[in-house]
């Protein structure tokens, strides 16, 4: 039973300024399956279209972006919600932090700069639940962000008083304080070091192990999601393009692109060189025919270019959408 | 006094600033008793790692006299960089010295044709007498970088993908002919599937063009790849420098083996070591301010030395390290389990 | 014609700008007007007094004679013509001061600034007042409007100062500096394309506040009230007790040709400035 199922999502943005149109089909075409219990990566290039993804899936759809077709949809085992036409009432009120909350990039947005980090948990709190009790209230904190391993007085510091990593895991103690079925990561550490890296996935990590729920990590980062991740979705050009359970994906990827990336990572201790791909990533608003990646493709062929390869399962849980598999050349 | 041999001699350069009014004012030690050389002779790719808040940044403005340091010399080929003054002298150094900048899409003008900066580069250094003859070293340039002049031409940036502009940032350096090219960060905001080809730019400049890079980054595995030798930085300090197969494969200092244990490898199968729990500082300004070492907080070899005065510069073998636990006292100490851990 | 299109392209995709379009062509109208006028605006009772608006005189006629529908055009004209010499010079001003203390900092900065400031504090219309007092006579409205281009630069100087501090920062300023570009052709080539768009909305904003100034000053009779202005408009309506007597219309034409002015003026600013927004004209050129 799936926690959260995409099916045939499309969602571009439209724009017009001053008789100029342009239409940039972000997600065009995306289906994938969230389950209980796991940590499912996202990676994929910038403006491959994995920001728009989390945009729509978590129901915050505003012009000039638009879900043109498919579904997306919630199921909490008691009751299945649509979220592509919740209302944003029905979605402050019953799902966000109780049932999703996020995990942003800069996590700034979320903790109020004028007031001190008890406070924001208390804001938080009252508007989903509300508090009977403050003193029981901050004794219910504590006792969450100890078991996260933060230390107390972090509560009564503002937020700029902590270091970036400090507030990356304050915003995940924001996060699970409801104990939400599925969090929603997205690029939670790009702008950290990696030291700090290391400590924030780790405790995202351990929440997940203790907490059973889902986490959806969305990240650039190719060798974050092997430390990670128990399946990663590969995105390109807005398009899936292979998907698999970790440890598969690292050891026998199938599509070129995926191919590509996980062999050019820099890894300490290894000289041998490592090449780009030739080109660039496609303007989404201009996509290549057929396959999208086949300008770039070192393997392409001539189906390539004016067919669209369609996704196939490989194994049970691997699948990959691209020609050469289809057609058992690999 | 520099040594002519050298390219670059940074001889014991410290960089304070001043935070804050007269009053309460804070002094943040941005870059303390840093010394480094560069060889004339045989170029190089010297790699300055570290942190945010490492003084990385304000290391590589002082290497280009964009800034100049509280205490210590910075010598370019024998000349001290405090002491140009005429337009026409810090002209012919930038001539010899020429950036490459972090972000693609920040590094030309938005509103601007990003040949227009190549051809001000050529005419401007006297590579080229006319528009004529700069086109023909513009476009050589950009062959370099495996660009042309006629993809480029008329190009504004946002019609060119960051490894693009990167590449055609490099050539822009490399057309005045300089002996170093610093690069501060110049692919962290690069696609994976374009990182390399920049990387391996680098590469090519040394063995062909015999150009030295200094190549500033938090990334231990691009550097590992590209460099030479590398110089590892914590709150201003250099803890540990040395070939970069020695500092990074066995990192002696307790902060390059926290940085290198830190840093993801793509191999799923040792995931679960990678997450095992580390420590981490509440507040980021803790470290300037700390009298010692600047590591003494989060070292879990910390000895009372360490919060008592700076570490010296120890040299083992080719690599100085900046930590007490490689004194000859402790060397002495034979067995000492510190440092059969650090060898390992 | 790079101008013809892009004023097409505002009449029909910018309602603010199909407004604006339309007042100002009215002004303009009136402006081109004055220069078939059947009566010299300098000769008084030339036609009947006090007769209201009528198909022979649309604004009808004033107590001095004087028709005023085409004495208006007069008055706009010399308005309009006010607020360009006063804008033109103030922001040569503002342009050179703003850019080099931006760029150049240090003491240059700190001198200009200093000066900016004294500028800034200075009690604008007693100082006015009494140069009014020690010109009259002399004072025509274009020397009217060289007064006000001195004193209407101080605040778009620093506007334009703290944008170019911004710019100096970014690192294409820097890839300019290691280019070997001389700092003369940095400020031209890097940071007036943004700076323009600031002095392309200041110049019109500047336009109203000395048109305003004018008006100001003519009612207090501190003018050249012989030259025909929609200040000096408002004085002799004011002299002759219009309202009192009854004149209205010689009020309220003055009036409403101000407000279609002002208003066409902050439209036309609106419209124009989202247009040269440099992020508006990264879009269009699809970024």
């Amino acid at each position: 039973m799936a926690i959260l199922s995409v099916r045939d999502l499309r969602a571009y943005y439209r724009t017009e300024a001053y008789g100029i149109s342009r239409t940039v089909h972000a997600v065009d075409g995306v289906s994938f399956d969230l389950h209980p219990d796991e940590i499912y990566g996202v990676a994929g290039e910038s403006s491959c279209g994995k920001s728009t993804l989390i945009k729509v899936i978590s129901g915050n759809v505003k012009p000039p972006l638009k879900a043109y077709s498919g579904s997306v949809e919630y199921d909490n085992g008691l009751q299945k919600v649509d979220m592509l036409t919740i209302s944003p009432e029905e979605m402050r009120r019953n799902i966000r932090w109780k049932e999703i909350s996020y995990v942003m990039q800069g996590s700034m947005s979320v903790l109020n700069p004028v007031r001190k980090i008890i406070k924001t948990f208390e804001d938080i709190v009252e508007s989903h639940r509300g508090i009977q009790d403050k003193k029981v209230f901050r004794e219910q904190v504590e006792a969450h962000i100890n078991r996260l391993g933060l230390p107390t007085d972090v509560l009564n510091a503002y937020p700029h008083q902590l270091s970036g990593g400090m507030r990356q895991r304050v915003a995940i103690a924001l996060a699970t304080m409801f104990q939400p079925r599925l969090i929603i990561a997205d690029e939670p550490t790009t702008a950290l070091d990696v030291v700090v890296q290391r400590g924030v996935l780790q405790m995202l990590k351990e929440i997940q192990a203790e907490s059973k729920n889902t986490v959806l990590l969305v990240t650039h980062d190719m060798a974050v999601h092997a430390n990670v991740a128990d399946r990663v979705m590969i995105m390109y050009a807005g398009r899936i393009v292979e998907e698999a359970p970790t440890k598969t994906i690292f050891k026998s990827p199938l599509h070129p692109y995926t191919k590509h990336l996980i062999s050019s990572l820099p890894m300490i201790g290894v000289r041998t060189t490592k090449t780009s791909l030739r080109g660039s990533p496609p303007n989404l608003a201009n996509p290549p025919s057929g396959c999208r990646f086949h300008p770039r493709c070192p393997l392409a062929m001539e189906v390539c270019r004016t067919e669209i390869p369609e996704m196939v399962d490989v194994e049970s849980r691997h699948r990959v959408a691209c020609h050469l598999v289809k057609g058992g050349a690999l | 006094m520099s040594v002519d041999g050298n390219l670059f001699d940074v001889q014991n350069v410290s960089v304070v600033f001043q935070i804050g009014g007269l009053l309460g004012g804070v002094k943040l030690v941005a870059v303390n008793d840093v010394s480094f050389t560069l060889s004339r002779e045989k170029a190089e790719i010297f790699t300055i790692a570290g942190e945010s808040g490492s003084g990385k940044t304000t290391l590589s403005r002082l290497l280009l006299g964009d800034l100049h340091p509280t205490s210590g010399k910075v010598f370019f080929e024998g000349r001290d960089l405090s002491e140009f003054r005429s337009r026409a002298e810090l002209k012919s150094f930038i001539k010899k010295v020429q950036p490459v900048f972090q972000n693609p899409f920040e590094t030309f003008n938005p509103l601007r044709r990003v040949e227009a900066y190549l051809f001000d580069t050529a005419i401007n250094f006297g590579v080229a007498n006319n528009v004529k003859e700069a086109a023909m070293v513009v476009d050589h340039a950009l062959q370099q970088v495996g660009l042309s002049l006629a993809e480029v031409s008329k190009r504004y940036p946002h019609e060119l993908s960051g490894g693009q502009i990167q590449r055609i940032s490099i050539a822009r350096a490399l057309i005045p002919r300089p002996r170093v090219i610093l690069a501060d960060e110049p692919v962290s905001m690069v696609d994976a599937s374009l990182r390399m080809e920049i990387v391996n730019l680098f590469r090519t400049l040394r063995d062909e063009e015999k150009v030295s890079v200094i190549y500033i980054t938090h990334d231990l595995a691009t550097a590992y790849y590209i460099s030479d030798r590398i110089a590892i930085m914590l709150r201003g300090n250099i803890v540990e420098a040395g070939p970069v197969e020695e500092v990074l494969e066995r990192p002696m200092h307790p902060y390059s083996q926290l940085l290198k244990e830190s840093v993801p490898e793509p191999e799923p199968e040792e995931k679960d070591a990678w997450v095992k729990h580390i420590s981490l500082g509440v507040t980021e300004v803790n470290e300037y301010n700390q009298v010692g070492c600047k590591f003494a907080g989060r070292c879990p070899h910390v000895m009372d030395v360490c919060r008592q005065a700076d570490p010296p510069n120890i040299s083992v073998g080719p690599r100085t390290v900046k930590c007490y636990l490689y004194t000859e006292q402790a060397r002495e100490a034979a067995g000492h389990p510190e440092m059969e851990e650090a060898r390992k | 014609m790079t101008i013809l299109r892009i004023i097409r392209d505002l009449l029909k995709y910018d309602s603010r700008f199909r407004l604006a379009f339309i007042f100002l062509s009215t002004i303009l109208i009136m402006m081109l007007l004055s220069l078939v006028s059947p009566y010299n605006p300098n000769k008084t009772f030339v036609v009947a007094m006090d007769t209201p608006p009528s198909l022979e005189h649309p604004f009808g006629t004033s107590s001095r004679g004087q028709d005023i529908f085409w004495w208006m055009t007069f008055a706009v004209r010399n308005s309009f013509l006010l607020g360009m010499v006063t804008a033109a010079l103030s922001r040569v001003i503002a342009i050179i001061v703003g850019l080099i203390a931006g760029y150049e900092g240090g003491w240059l900065d700190k001198v200009l600034m200093a000066i900016n400031d004294s500028f800034v504090v200075m009690p604008l219309l007693p100082i006015l007042i009494l140069l009014g007092f020690l010109l009259r006579g002399k004072m025509n409205f274009f020397t009217l409007g060289l007064i006000l281009g001195v004193f209407g630069w101080p605040w778009d100087a620093r506007l334009i100062r703290s944008q170019v501090l911004s710019l100096k920062e970014r690192a294409f300023t820097r890839t300019a500096v290691y280019s070997g570009t001389h700092p003369f052709w940095i400020t031209i080539h890097e940071h007036l394309p943004f700076v323009l768009p600031i002095v392309f909305a200041t110049t019109i904003n500047n336009m109203l506040w000395s048109i305003g100034m004018e008006v100001t000053l003519s009612v207090l009779g501190l003018s050249d009230v012989s030259t025909p202005t929609i200040g000096t408009a408002l004085f002799w309506a004011n002299q002759h007790g219009a309202l009192v007597a009854g004149v209205w219309w010689w009020i309220a034409a003055p009036t409403l040709i101000a407000i279609i002015l002002f208003l066409g003026l902050y439209l036309l600013f609106s419209s124009i400035n989202e247009y040269i927004d440099p992020r508006t004209r990264l879009r269009l050129i699809g970024g």
